[in-house]
């Protein structure tokens, strides 16, 4: 889970350059924008919740 | 938007300036005080010694090599093509601040100047999350990668003629080059190195472990606010052609965003334990600093009173959280206050604030900043420090958390008048 959410992190960081670099300014660079950003959310919750339990478990 | 070339300053300008800079050292000063004060009294002089070593560290890697990769606007620099477009992504400077006239008033060398404070103000950051449990020796090693790499190529797409600069992106005092990096190696080393013994409890829940010395939290706050003045001001001035007469309202600013975020977080601890908690009104305070570096240049104080408003109330959330719903043991707050202070005091330049040169679209701009931090950024500090871990262990050994930080790594209390009841913490 560690790994894939932090995987994930680059990926959507990689569609907002995409966006950027590619889009011309208007509704669909800022929904790309937007994507890739809920990606990278995603990934830091995939990377929260894994380091979670190595907690609990070092007891 | 960053200057295409750092412009040469007038004599006055210069010496203002530089002035600014010398500043700086106030706010390592007040981190250094806060991180010792609300760590335990068994580790308060190892606090400061850590902070006095990644300073030393830190002022070292970012002079031999550091400020080479952070690179100067108009100045040497490499390039990837793509889309059409050219990415300035690591400056091409030379080692121990090679090429730069000191002699003259010349913006690289006050920048490069500015970014040796800058880069160990950073590397004090993390030493928040890793009090009472992170060694000395492995501490300056991370620095020498934050110091040396991390920061200087943040610093580069912003302040150094990168790629974020030409996409419009704002962060005139560093909030996100210093604190939101500063505050994702925080949260690197605290999730590497696990909790402290006795942080939690057999179900999980996190139990108090208060600070020892709050008078050193609360002025390590006051001064941290004099650093912050030359922070935000020299950093506008240098990298955003800020005119030297707007320092009295750059000072107006940070000192709202401060204040009120200190309110804020008073407010809310008032209204959730009954009395304002000392601590965190204090981090809410840093936490409102933090914030204020991406934008106080250039916002009216209304604005920069929000910034500070909203920054007290995401402090105070942001540590419960952390610690009761993440399990992530933060004693400094050093997550909180420089990475989430930091986001948001970059989301909120999107729409407070006039910056020079910006057009209807900020928001975008510092969407892609925060965006990198988080998808970039993050996971190469975390890599990083990782990968040293498993070369230097981070963290103490046991005995050397049950004895405290001062004995076992120093060899002598800070308070050697009071009796460590080693029986009593062996039982956690």
């Amino acid at each position: 889970m560690k790994l894939a959410g932090f995987l994930l992190l680059p990926a959507g960081w990689v569609i907002v350059l995409a966006a950027i670099a590619v889009l011309p300014p208007g509704a669909a660079r800022a929904a790309f924008l937007f994507a890739g950003l809920a990606v990278e959310a995603l990934g830091l919750g995939l990377v929260v919740r894994a380091h979670i339990p190595v907690i609990e478990e070092r007891r | 938007m960053g200057p295409a070339a750092l412009s040469p300053l007038s004599p006055l300008s210069a010496a203002l300036c530089g002035v600014l800079i010398l500043l700086i050292p106030f706010a390592y000063a007040g981190l250094a005080m806060m991180n010792s004060g609300l760590g335990r009294s068994r580790s308060a002089v190892h606090s400061l010694m850590a902070s006095l070593t990644v300073i030393g560290v830190a002022t070292m890697v970012y002079v031999i090599c550091g400020s080479g990769f952070q690179g100067f606007p108009g100045r040497a620099a490499f390039a990837l093509p793509a889309a059409g477009k050219e990415w300035n992504w690591i400056g091409a400077g030379r080692l121990f601040f090679g090429g730069l006239d000191f002699d003259s008033a010349s913006g690289p060398a006050l920048a490069a100047c500015f970014g040796m404070f800058a880069a160990a103000l950073a590397a004090v950051i993390p030493l928040g999350a890793g009090e009472e449990r992170w060694r000395l020796s492995a501490a300056a090693v991370s620095t020498a990668v934050l110091a040396g790499w991390t920061y200087p190529l943040f610093a580069h797409w912003v302040w150094g003629g990168g790629w974020l600069a030409s996409s419009g992106f704002v962060d005139a005092g560093g909030a996100g080059a210093i604190q939101v990096v500063g505050g994702l190696s925080a949260l690197s080393v605290s999730w590497l190195m696990g909790p402290r013994r006795g942080k939690f409890s057999a179900d999980g829940m996190p139990m108090a472990v208060p600070g020892h010395n709050a008078v050193f939290v609360t002025f390590g706050a006051f001064l941290a606010l004099i650093g912050w003045f030359g922070l935000n001001s020299a950093a506008a001035i240098l990298f955003y052609g800020a005119s030297p007469a707007r320092i009295g309202i750059i000072a107006v600013n940070t000192a709202l965003s401060a204040g009120s975020a200190l309110l804020t977080a008073a407010l809310v601890t008032r209204t959730r334990f009954g009395k304002p908690d000392a601590s965190l009104s204090a981090n809410g305070w840093t936490a409102g600093l933090a914030a204020s570096s991406a934008g106080a240049a250039f916002q009216v104080p209304a604005e920069a009173l929000m910034v500070g408003l909203v920054a007290g109330a995401l402090i105070t959330l942001s540590v419960e959280w952390l610690e009761l719903h993440f399990k992530v043991d933060d004693p400094g707050g050093s997550i909180s206050v420089h990475a989430v202070g930091g986001l948001w005091g970059l989301i909120a330049a999107s729409f407070l604030g006039r910056f020079p040169g910006a057009g209807g679209n900020q928001w975008v701009a510092q969407l892609v900043g925060v965006a990198t931090l988080l998808g970039f950024m993050f996971p190469m500090i975390y890599g990083l420090n990782a990968l040293l871990n498993r070369i230097i262990r981070f963290r103490v050994v046991l005995d050397g958390e049950r004895q405290g930080m001062d004995l076992h790594e120093l060899g002598a209390n800070a308070y050697p008048e009071l009796v460590s009841h080693l029986e009593d913490v062996s039982q956690r």
